[in-house]
């Protein structure tokens, strides 16, 4: 597409690398080329960076879409998720999904971004329930001040929950900051 | 109409009766000096040919990107002071301070060269300033602007060379030029004073005679307001020879560098062999009611842009 169709949310490819044009600045002295200056997000690593380009340029368009998945098992570093739509399965490595690993369950829908068949990135629940695999006793001193204790949930992931969680117990987490939100009551 | 829509002109129906009190006190101050206010075809068969504006085409026509070439022939049919307000597009141009469709005051006099232009700006801009009771400074967006006459006059080469580190009026470079002149020179212009910028270098100024003496300026100027490229104006080229050969040349650059097929505009070439001694501005008028109306975007002061329409 020509760089006069570039706009505010457009997706385009630059160097292999899809990014989305987060700010888009026209700037044209009347007589002469125009200047575009833009926010762009890099979709595979999500560092920001700014760029100027002159009228005339050319880009071609990321082909980036989003499909619902299904997150079914780990195997080593690959995570391995089902297409909910054609329940084709497709993999996404460990180091992409960075810190949202912790909070991937078996059963889990997330939103995956991809470039063509080829997965980015993931949006998660913003909450999900976790189950308490390993709990810290609280001491005393504990209990008098933070009122917290480590725990680890069945994900491995570490996190600090109040001191009446017990081994067993579900309990909601955000995961946008990675933090216990309220214990899950099981109704039987 | 949708609720957006309403609440959207309501917000601005105060910048628009300002705008349209500033057409009115715009017509007021050239009537007085005995301008003829003319209207020329939003439609042509053809338009200047210019590598960096990009025509909206019409049923083979093109639409208007600015009224010159028809001011220029009435002039050298004798109207000696036309003006008009010119709804005017380019095709791409949408930004903070660009409409694809926008308003063009020209206006001409025969018998005077650029330096008529600036004068003549300076005195509109005050008169506006007046009738809105203004005063001698007025706010815009960060900036108090003093209004006081004469305002700033720089050339090119000293603007340059101040805040972008070279001269174009030795190495004529369009590219670099364009980039620094918004991002370099521009920004750097004293935000508290009306700046003339004078004396482009000859190749980006296709319509204007070259400086008596000075071969490798042009005598054209743009008026620079609180960051808004306000007007442009030249002592015209009355060569018809030199302007036909100035023509084809950026005929066939756009035909080589963009594909994009031209026609000369012959019946204008023509006029230019009677067109006496004159000079010519062409203001935006949008960005002008912008400036008094403190807006930061062309949307504050149009009802309907490009996205709304």
């Amino acid at each position: 597409m020509d760089i006069s169709e570039v706009r505010k949310g457009s997706k385009i490819m630059i160097d292999g690398v899809p990014y989305n044009v987060e700010e888009a600045e026209f700037m044209k002295p009347g007589k002469g080329s125009a200047i575009y200056r833009y926010k762009l997000r890099n979709l595979v690593d999500g560092s920001s960076t700014n760029k100027t380009y002159h009228s005339g340029e050319k880009f071609t368009g990321a082909n980036v879409n989003t499909r619902e998945g299904q997150f079914l098992y780990r195997e080593g570093n690959n995570f391995i998720f089902m297409n909910t739509d054609t329940f084709e399965q497709y993999t996404i490595e460990e180091t992409l999904l960075g810190d949202k690993s912790h909070f991937l369950k078996e059963g889990t829908i997330v939103t995956t971004m991809m470039l063509e068949e080829k997965p980015l990135d993931i949006t998660l629940p913003i909450f999900v329930e976790l189950k308490v695999t390993k709990s810290d006793i609280a001491t005393k001193t504990d209990t008098v001040t933070a009122q917290l204790k480590s725990a680890t949930v069945e994900t491995g992931y570490q996190i600090d929950v109040p001191t009446f969680i017990k081994e067993g117990d579900t309990i909601k987490v955000d995961t946008r900051t990675g933090t216990y939100v309220e214990r899950v009551v099981t109704k039987k | 109409m949708t609720e957006d829509e309403s609440q959207r002109l309501e917000y601005l129906s105060s910048n628009l009766k300002r705008r349209a009190f500033i057409y009115q006190i715009t017509r007021d101050f050239f009537n007085k000096q005995g301008f003829l206010e003319v209207e020329t075809p939003v439609r042509s068969p053809a338009i200047a040919p210019e590598k960096e504006i990009t025509p909206i085409e019409s049923e083979g026509w093109f639409l208007s990107t600015s009224p010159e070439l028809y001011m220029k022939r009435l002039l050298a049919a004798g109207y000696d002071r036309i003006f008009q307000f010119n709804h005017c597009f380019r095709k791409g141009e949408r930004g903070a301070y660009h409409n694809p469709e926008f308003s063009l005051l020209e206006w001409y006099r025969q018998g005077v060269n650029y330096s008529q232009m600036m004068q003549d700006t300076e005195q509109m801009v005050a008169a506006i300033a007046a009738a809105l009771g203004t005063g001698k400074t007025l706010k815009y967006r960060d900036n108090t602007i003093d209004l006081s006459l004469p305002w700033e006059r720089i050339t090119v080469s000293q603007a340059f060379q101040k805040y972008a580190g070279w001269d174009p009026t030795n190495d004529p470079d369009m590219r670099r030029f364009d980039e620094d002149t918004v991002l370099k020179v521009v920004p750097n212009l004293n935000p508290h004073r009306p700046v003339f910028l004078i004396d482009y270098p000859a190749p980006m100024a296709s319509l204007a005679r070259l400086k008596p003496g000075n071969p490798r300026v042009a005598e054209r100027v743009e008026l620079f307001i609180g960051g808004l490229e306000l007007a442009n104006a030249y002592s015209e080229l009355v060569n018809q020879k030199e302007q036909e050969i100035r023509f084809r040349k950026e005929i066939e650059q756009i035909k080589k560098e963009q594909n994009r097929v031209v026609p000369m505009p012959e019946k204008f070439i023509k006029a230019v062999a009677h067109l006496p001694e004159c000079a010519g501005n062409a203001l935006g008028m949008d960005r002008l009611v912008m400036l008094f109306c403190n807006a930061a975007r062309i949307d504050e002061v149009m009802p309907f842009t490009v996205d709304d329409a």
